[in-house]
């Protein structure tokens, strides 16, 4: 039973690294690198988007990204008693 | 007051009041002195890793770079910064729950071998060895340069600092000064780049400034800078001239070096819960990310304000800072068509002007005529960042040989005490070597301090995650895996940088991808050999499939034992 549960808190803790390093992979290697050359033809004011990624928007997402695992995981603990 | 003045009097302040801190904060315990007694609040925590983290490297030389590799600079700020969302995501909430010192305590009991502690150990030492020399040498050239002392003067008086609250406080003295250093440094790199930033666009933040427009041209101040670039026949500021694929390795070398570092995760042990092991990640990125989103601002405005300042100019009207660093070496001009006009262009043939990146933000606020104190303040940031970084590190080093050596190895009955002392004895021993280091720089550490990102990425950071993530990884696997990754980094690194094993050119790199950027490469290497020969030899012994589980689990992290 308790194995089960483990299982199961393990499978979900899973599933959110999985979303959230997509996220980090996206707004940096995609958008910041691989894509670099498309965006900059799109402008953020004085921007050039593709450069915008790579030198402020990417940080700005990792932040976020850190924040948001960090309330979805208190949550987790809650919801399978492992907050203690 | 003169700049000299205003640096005393603020270089002395700030010494005082991390020795001050260091006194207070003095280590009892082996456990105060490895993991500050494992009772830091996560605000504090968040701050002390930044510190820690932020070396002379990226107070000092990383805008300077940005500054003059535009686009390119990028794989630092993304680099440096991603990283931590692996250790966020990946590592620092297990390793705290597996509760122990170091890193290759989890290296030599997850993989139930002396073997893999002793691979774990050779590897900690030759990351933090090659990464702390050039703290040092930051030291010493900010005490040049603004108090006019020696170079090794300046790094004898940092070892003196350093020594003196590492030795005292360990980890425990380390982390509040820590604390105090990040404040010192945050507020030195903030200050001139917001005046500068509302000097040139009106708008006193630098992350909107360096997108805004200059005040009273009406263009875009990136737009106005890769206008410059390309007249003066340098790649375009907003381009860059990497190729792709190396800009990809590079990144991700350094964001999972950064992952795998040992003072970096060994903070994570400080913090008394998983769930604040997770939060302290994130207030580390948030106090990090300050820093790493004004960088590539500074570097904007130091490049612009630099080739307004100096392009066909009248060299005998340059301003008193291009002599003072013409002193230093660090600027040279030479009036090649004897015009008496600096030109700074691409062309090497023409070009009359070389400038040192690392001085970008020394020289910056000069540049920008600031006040004397903001000067002064600056020189003070400088110092705290190179002094934080250096004294985390050194406390790796000093750890690895009480610990991870003499304790777990050689002599396991040593008293708590004896260990104590032994701990602080070779963070003397440690210091020392620093410094010699510091002031006798051989070629070969300024060529590493960027490869102890591949080194560490080479090595540790498979083993750990495999450790976590994949039950079935037995020491075999993780052995070989950690010596064929860092052996192939080191004969990547030796081939093309130091020109042994045949040596080669640009042209000759593994599908394009330069040095710095192969730790990736041999990181994959690392993960591939590690997974082939687990899958065909034994097991893990059950025990140790059981710490597996249970560092799954956040609930019941107890006190970091021995």
């Amino acid at each position: 039973m308790a194995l089960e549960k483990h299982k199961k808190y393990w499978r979900e803790n899973l599933k959110y690294l999985a979303i959230l390093l997509s996220i980090w992979f996206l707004v940096s290697y995609v958008f910041g690198i691989l894509l670099v050359t498309e965006l900059n033809t799109i402008r953020l004011g004085g921007f050039k988007l593709g450069f915008w990624f790579a030198q402020q928007g990417s940080i700005f997402v990792f932040v976020i990204l850190i924040f948001v695992y960090v309330r979805l995981m208190n949550k987790l603990d809650k919801k399978y008693g492992y907050d203690t | 007051m003169t700049v000299q003045n205003w640096t005393l009097l603020i270089v002395i302040s700030t010494f005082g009041l991390y020795i001050a801190i260091a006194i207070w904060a003095r280590a009892g315990s082996t456990k105060e002195f490895y993991v500050a007694g494992g009772g830091v609040s996560p605000l504090a925590n968040g701050l002390a890793t930044a510190a820690d983290w932020m070396s002379a490297a990226s107070f000092l030389g990383m805008a300077g770079l940005i500054s003059f590799n535009g686009y390119d600079g990028s794989v630092y700020l993304m680099g440096w910064t991603g990283g931590y969302v692996l250790l966020a995501l990946l590592l620092a909430p297990y390793l705290r729950k597996f509760g122990k010192f170091t890193v290759p305590d989890f290296i030599g009991d997850r993989y139930y071998s002396n073997i893999a502690r002793t691979v774990a150990v050779f590897c900690a030492l030759l990351v933090s060895f090659t990464y702390v020399a050039g703290q040092m040498r930051g030291v010493g050239l900010v005490f040049s340069r603004f108090l006019e002392v020696p170079i090794n003067t300046g790094v004898i008086i940092g070892m003196i600092i350093v020594l003196f609250y590492a030795v005292l406080g360990g980890m425990k003295g380390i982390t509040y000064t820590q604390v105090a250093q990040y404040c010192v440094l945050i507020f030195a790199f903030m200050v001139p780049a917001i005046f500068i930033s509302f000097l040139m666009t009106g708008n006193p933040i630098p992350q909107i400034g360096m997108g805004g427009k200059v005040i009273g041209e009406g263009v875009y101040l990136l737009d106005k800078l890769d206008g410059l670039s390309s007249e003066l026949g340098f790649s375009i500021y907003t381009n860059g001239s990497k190729s792709t694929i190396d800009i990809f390795f590079i990144t991700a070398a350094l964001m999972v070096g950064t992952a795998g570092l040992p003072h970096v995760i060994v903070r994570f042990f400080t913090v008394p819960k998983v769930k604040d092991a997770r939060k302290s990640a994130g207030f580390a990125l948030l106090f990090i990310a300050i820093l790493y989103t004004t960088a590539p601002a500074i570097a904007v405005f130091a490049r612009t304000n630099l080739i307004e300042t100096v392009s066909e100019k009248e060299y005998s009207s340059m301003p008193e800072w291009f002599s003072k660093w013409e002193a230093t070496e660090l600027i040279t001009f030479e009036d090649k068509n004897n015009d008496g006009k600096i030109q700074y262009v691409a062309d090497k043939e023409i070009n009359e002007l070389i400038v040192d990146p690392d001085i970008t933000v020394l020289a910056n606020p000069e540049i920008a005529k600031l006040p004397n104190w903001v000067i002064a303040l600056v020189a003070a940031g400088g110092l705290a960042a190179a002094l934080s970084t250096a004294a985390g590190l050194l406390l790796v080093i000093s750890t690895s040989i009480s610990h991870d050596l003499i304790k777990k190895q050689i002599k396991p009955d040593i008293s708590d005490k004896g260990e104590l002392i032994v701990a602080r004895l070779s963070a003397v021993v440690a210091v020392i070597i620093a410094g010699y280091f510091g002031i006798h720089p051989p070629d070969f550490v300024a060529a590493t301090v960027a490869l102890a990102f591949g080194l560490a990425a080479a090595s540790f950071f498979p083993a750990i995650i495999l450790g976590i993530f994949n039950k079935r990884m037995n020491k075999e696997g993780a052995i070989a895996g950690m010596v064929v990754g860092i052996l192939s980094m080191l004969f990547y690194m030796m081939k093309f940088k130091f020109n042994w094993f045949g040596g080669g050119t640009e042209a000759d790199w593994w599908f394009g991808i330069s040095p710095e950027g192969f730790g990736t490469v041999a990181m994959l290497i690392n993960f591939i050999i590690s997974l082939i020969i687990s899958n065909f030899t034994p097991a893990p012994p059950k025990e140790v499939q059981e710490i597996v589980e249970n560092i799954r689990i956040p609930s019941g992290a107890g006190e970091a034992t021995h």
